[in-house]
């Protein structure tokens, strides 16, 4: 619920930059129907991803102007007077056109990327950062926050980030490569085996967008996406504590039946739900699943109705996930057990 | 214009000599056909296949887009997706791009070099069956879901055996490796018949724009294919024999597969360019009718962007984690790179004003023009991810997928539509249908921007590239159904050309239309099965314009070579700068050993995927055996009286040493191996360099003793020692020397017992291959000693058979050449590796 009132008032009031009005006059120009979306890189709301608008929308309009040039050109070329064919029928125009403007223009260019390229390398090394760590799964991301007090929390799927102030993601693997990208925070960075790759980013206001694996991973990789939550700082200190702790005990009998069959089954095998006996390490870490905004990478939103179809029909839903099938549940069985996975909260 | 001036050889002609010519060059009948040498018909059948598989992965790029059309579409799987866009890309490039390009150098090289035939013909026979064998089996493998699944560029460790079950992955490791092995030897026979076979007074400064981007074309692929093959030799060895090169758990580094595919992957694309611009500065004069603008300025542009191209690999690895300092260093080469493209376009819209009449509006102009815009636009959004922080956002999204749409389609799918609309004349009784012409460049042009124009917007929305699905909820649903709408739009303009091409084309060899564009180069004198009646005495670019009596003269026998004096096939070849008459080079002409070979080559590659091992090696012998019956064919008798040419020039018809194309082609060969080796050294250190423990290992062995490696090394060069004193003892003409065999033998025992003894030494030391990064780069280099060895050895055998059959002395040792020339490389090769594996690691800190 949170999340969708987020997403709405983000919406309505999203952050109004130069950019933006420059942007609204190239959609007279260019059948751009909307720049937003929840996983747009022309809404930014962070600070990489702001740093990056104004040098991608001067590169657009400087690809703009000289496709425009050379449109013209080549016009004059076929159809224009004796006079102006002559005069741009001569050496000087490839030195000119060809050399000395491109010359010019992309130096401006470089320097400008290069500024900007240093300035977020400048922000990279800030030293003190809280730090996140992100590993690519197939395919899923394995989040993990570290307390004020040093204690790892496991979770997946969805990262949670305060406004205001730059994180540092550490991007790892232990399969093949995958690349970590939120597109309204920042660029992508990609997750190598046997490196880990650090990116900062700085959400400036609170709200949910979506993120994507960007490197093509295999099997699932289109169905591996996550979102992000920008939390105002003391809200997300709440929550983070809130996550330090073990799973919420069963509230009802039928959540009651939910976890004995959960851990009955052998599905501890995989995940983990802290507090219990379940202490697998393969899957993602379900002690709060309840509380997040999707299944399944974002495959499937969160309701018991999904959380039933994903243990029954989950190869349906994302093929080739590593998760097996669990068909051997009755109705009654498969609804005590969603429930007490929505009450993980 | 000297309309009486001397020419090389007088009327009337000698009775039968036009008669020989034809009996030369004629083609062989009915299916004999397939054994055909000629270069206009390999290089038919080579456009043709490559236009086919063009429209087989055209076909799957439709499946694509269908499947795009709306989120959460189900018409083709998960897996099935993940093998279509592979093979979409992989077939484009490999089987598609490169490949058509070889192919119209094959067919319009000689023609506009006036030569009668590319010198090695049966290596474009053979280079041409092999991709047609080799790349249908390769295709059909998507009809039996077997096909790859690891993207066109095949990071690891998604394609190691792990990740990557199945012969899948091997299918494109092996079918690209043979493929990749056509590709060299069609670049080998571009870069000595370029260089080699021009017309004389050709020089190069007066060379075709075409002969000049596809001499840069080869020594691209010379340069950047090796890296390739090394890094598919390297992901099979390590998928097979779990030799570790990019698990980095042992050492390796997936990155390293990146730097090496980028290196070749990123020239590739100018590989496929380079020649479609040549062709544009082709056809634009044409039009105009008025000369290349700046011809000087392209040269010096094509030259500019192959040397370019190989500095801007990394600008692939912008979101991999590198340091910034090569960030800004390859973000300039990559827009440095823009310049010299720059460059051609304000060349090509100077010419286009400068012609005195208007620019004629054909259909090849109009797909020159659509090329002009497309490619401009596809360039200027080549810069923006060139800029580094914009790569961060839009790398691997469809932003990416609509820019290189753009560059490849705009910079070479058009140019290529040009193409055969303005020379297909050439080689047809008829020409294409104009009014289809403009339909089908109008279907295509509007078809294109409506499929990838919107690409770019759904990535900059956030779409990834290489998903077969989406949700409908983030905004990117009209421009996905845009992007199919516009994709079929472009496939019925395909169809159009393709039903036109079914109506109108008629394949000639005996001229096809007469010089329809008025064009100025000597493609368009008349010719026939044996090329030109004559070959032409050049003094200008444009002969043809500046010499109006040219065809005439050229027809009537009147310019050099005007017969077959040997009675066989035969061409002149020049020098490389001036283009002096050097000697007359005699060709093979019809036969069935390069399609055999081919055959064989491709079964071996074929069956050995899918685990046949008998059924492979036969294969294997196969290919062996008709490589040695075409082989033995080709050095002809030395003891031939030299012919005479026209104005009084006599050259001779055999020739050895620097000056023979064999010399020349056995140094590209040599130059294809040192860049693959090369590509092994930066392999070596760079896992070096970025193994955190030293080198070698904690725990590996200790090196051998530095007396074995020196001993290694002597026995190499006792091995060049004999080889350099065989050339001394080579027998006169009809005499025999008994010790030249036993030496050529024993310098070959030199080279396999230092083999043996360096593979030993590690062995012995307890090194084995699959330890760690370090010991699997030992091994490598031994196994790239003995792919050369081996071929040395082969070449050694060969040449003794023909010292004891007679057919080598000193006059007649073209053979024995090529054996020396590629041994002494293998020395190089082999002592340098000596150094890098037992010296670096010892006085490294």
């Amino acid at each position: 619920m949170m999340a969708m009132r987020f997403l709405k008032r983000s919406v309505a009031a999203g952050r109004q930059p130069v950019t933006r009005s420059i942007a609204a006059a190239l959609l007279l120009i260019l059948p751009i129907a909307g720049c937003s979306g929840p996983q747009s890189a022309l809404s930014p709301r962070g600070v990489e991803a702001f740093s990056i608008g104004p040098l991608f929308w001067t590169a657009t309009w400087v690809g703009l102007v000289v496709t425009l040039i050379v449109v013209v050109l080549v016009a004059v070329a076929l159809y224009g007077p004796e006079r102006w064919r002559t005069w741009l029928g001569q050496d000087w125009i490839i030195i000119g056109g060809g050399i000395v403007f491109p010359v010019t223009v992309l130096s401006g260019l470089l320097v400008y990327g290069l500024l900007i390229m240093q300035a977020g390398a400048m922000r990279s090394a800030q030293v003190g950062l809280e730090s996140i760590t992100i590993r690519g799964k197939l395919w899923w991301w394995e989040v993990v926050y570290t307390t004020p007090e040093g204690e790892e929390i496991p979770s997946a799927n969805e990262l949670r980030l305060p406004v205001d102030r730059p994180v540092r993601l550490l991007l790892e693997s232990d399969n093949v490569i995958h690349s970590f990208w939120a597109p309204q925070l920042g660029g992508k960075l990609d997750m190598i085996p046997g490196r880990t790759n650090e990116l900062v980013v700085e959400a400036t206001e609170a709200g949910v967008s979506r993120g994507q694996c960007a490197e093509y991973c295999g099997g699932a990789h289109a169905l591996m996406s996550f979102f992000v939550v920008a939390m105002p700082q003391d809200e997300y200190d709440a929550w983070l504590a809130s996550k330090a702790e073990g799973a919420r005990a069963p509230a009802t009998a039928e959540q009651e039946r939910g976890q004995r069959l959960f851990l009955e089954n052998g599905c501890g095998a995989c995940h983990q739900v802290r507090g219990t006996e379940a202490r697998g390490l393969i899957g993602p870490d379900l002690t709060h699943v309840g509380s997040r905004l999707s299944l399944a990478a974002a495959a499937l939103p969160n309701d018991t109705k999904a959380l039933m179809r994903w243990i029954t029909d989950g190869q349906h839903i994302k093929p080739e996930n590593r998760m097996p099938p669990f068909r051997q549940f009755s109705g009654g069985e498969l609804s005590a057990l969603a429930a007490y996975l929505s009450g993980l909260e | 214009m000297a309309v009486d001036r001397e020419l090389p050889n007088s009327l009337p002609r000698p009775e039968g000599e036009l008669e020989a010519l034809e009996r030369a060059w004629a083609l062989p009948k009915g299916f004999r056909l397939i054994t055909a040498v000629n270069n206009q018909a390999i290089g038919i059948i080579y456009i043709g296949v490559a236009l086919l598989f063009f429209i087989l992965a055209g076909i799957l790029g439709l499946i694509i887009r269908t499947q795009l059309a709306v989120p959460g579409n189900n018409l083709v799987g998960q897996d099935f997706y993940n093998q279509l866009f592979t093979m979409h890309g992989t077939t484009m490039m490999f089987l598609f791009a490169v490949p058509v390009v070889e192919a119209l150098g094959v067919l319009l090289l000689p023609q506009m070099l006036a030569a009668r035939d590319l010198p090695f013909p049966r290596l474009s026979a053979f280079a041409m069956w092999a991709y047609v064998v080799g790349g249908l089996v390769f295709f059909s493998t998507i009809l039996y879901d077997l096909a790859p699944k690891g993207g066109w560029f095949m990071y690891p460790p998604l394609t190691l055996s792990e990740f990557s079950p199945g012969n899948n992955a091997d299918f494109w490791l092996l079918g690209i490796g043979f493929i990749e092995i056509s590709a060299i030897a069609g670049a080998i026979e571009i870069i000595v018949g370029t260089l080699r076979t021009r017309p004389p007074g050709m020089t190069l400064a007066r060379m075709p724009i075409f002969a000049w981007a596809m001499l840069i074309f080869a020594a691209m692929i010379m340069i950047a294919f090796p890296a390739v093959i090394l890094a598919t030799m390297m992901l099979e060895i390590e998928r097979a024999f779990g030799w570790p090169f990019f698990s980095a758990g042992k050492g390796g580094d997936p990155l390293l597969w990146q730097h090496l595919f980028w290196f070749f992957g990123h020239p590739e694309v100018y590989i496929i360019f380079l020649p479609a611009a040549g062709l544009v500065s082709m056809i634009v004069p044409a039009m105009a009718q008025h000369r290349l603008v700046g011809y000087r300025l392209i040269v010096v542009a094509l030259i500019a962007t192959g040397f370019f191209s190989f500095g801007l690999w990394v600008h692939h690895m912008f979101t991999t984690g590198i340091p910034s300092l090569s960030l800004g260093f390859f973000s300039a080469a990559s827009m440095a790179v823009a310049i010299p493209s720059g460059i051609q376009v304000f060349s090509w819209i100077a010419t286009i004003a400068a012609g005195r009449k208007p620019f004629r509006i054909t259909s090849a102009s109009l797909f020159v023009l659509g090329f002009l815009f497309i490619f401009t636009v596809g360039g200027l959004t080549g810069v923006m991810v060139a800029l580094v922080p914009v790569d961060f956002q839009v790398h691997d999204t469809y932003f990416v997928v609509a820019h290189f749409h753009y560059v490849l389609i705009g910079g070479m799918v058009f140019p290529l539509f040009a193409t055969l609309y303005y020379w297909i004349p050439m080689i047809s009784r008829n020409m294409l249908s104009e009014r289809l012409g403009r339909w089908v460049f109008w279907l295509m042009f509007i078809g294109f921007n409506l499929a990838f124009f919107p690409m770019h917007i759904a990535g900059l929305l956030g779409m990834p590239r290489r998903v077969w699905t989406y949700p409908g909820d983030l905004g990117w649903n009209s421009y996905n159904m845009a992007s199919t709408v516009g994709a079929y739009i472009l496939a019925a303009g395909v169809a159009l050309f393709v039903i036109d091409l079914f109506r109108r084309f008629r394949p000639t060899m005996s001229g096809g239309v007469e010089n329809p564009w008025s064009a100025g180069t000597l493609e368009w004198l008349p010719s026939d099965a044996y090329a030109t009646r004559s070959i032409p005495f050049v003094t200008s670019r444009e002969p043809l314009w500046d010499q109006p009596s040219l065809a005439r003269e050229v027809n009537e026998g009147r310019h050099f070579l005007p017969g077959a004096p040997t009675g066989g096939r035969e061409t002149i070849v020049t020098s490389a700068v001036d283009a002096l008459p050097q000697y007359v080079i005699r060709m093979p002409g019809p036969g069935w050993s390069p399609l055999i070979a081919s055959l064989g080559m491709a079964g071996f590659f074929l069956l050995l995927t899918v685990k046949l091992v008998v059924p492979a090696l036969i294969s294997g012998v196969v290919f062996i055996v008709a490589v040695l019956v075409w082989a033995w064919s080709l050095d002809h008798d030395a003891n031939v009286p030299a012919v005479d040419i026209g104005a009084g020039i006599r050259l001779p018809v055999y020739m050895a040493g620097p000056v023979s194309h064999s010399w020349w082609a056995m140094t590209v060969l040599i130059l294809v191996a040192s860049s693959l080796y090369l590509a092994y050294v930066f392999s070596y250190f760079y896992l070096w360099v970025v193994s955190p423990d030293v080198w070698p290992p904690e725990g590996s062995p200790a090196l051998p003793h530095i007396f074995w490696p020196g001993i290694i090394g002597l026995l190499i060069l006792g091995g060049t020692v004999l080889l350099l004193f065989a050339r001394r003892i080579l027998p006169a003409p009809g005499s025999t020397s008994r010790a030249f065999p036993f030496v050529v033998a024993l310098a070959m025992a030199c080279f396999l017992v230092a083999l043996t003894g360096e593979i030993w030494g590690h062995w012995a030391s307890g090194l084995r291959p699959a330890d760690n990064a370090y010991a699997t780069m030992v091994y490598m280099a031994c196994f790239l000693n003995l792919q050369v060895i081996t071929g040395c050895v082969f070449l050694a055998g060969f040449t003794i058979a023909r010292y004891f059959t007679g057919k080598l002395d000193k006059e007649r040792r073209v053979n024995f050449e090529s054996t020396a020339l590629l041994t002494y490389y293998a020395a190089a090769q082999f002592l340098l590796g000596l150094v890098i594996i037992h010296v670096f690691p010892r006085v490294a800190i």
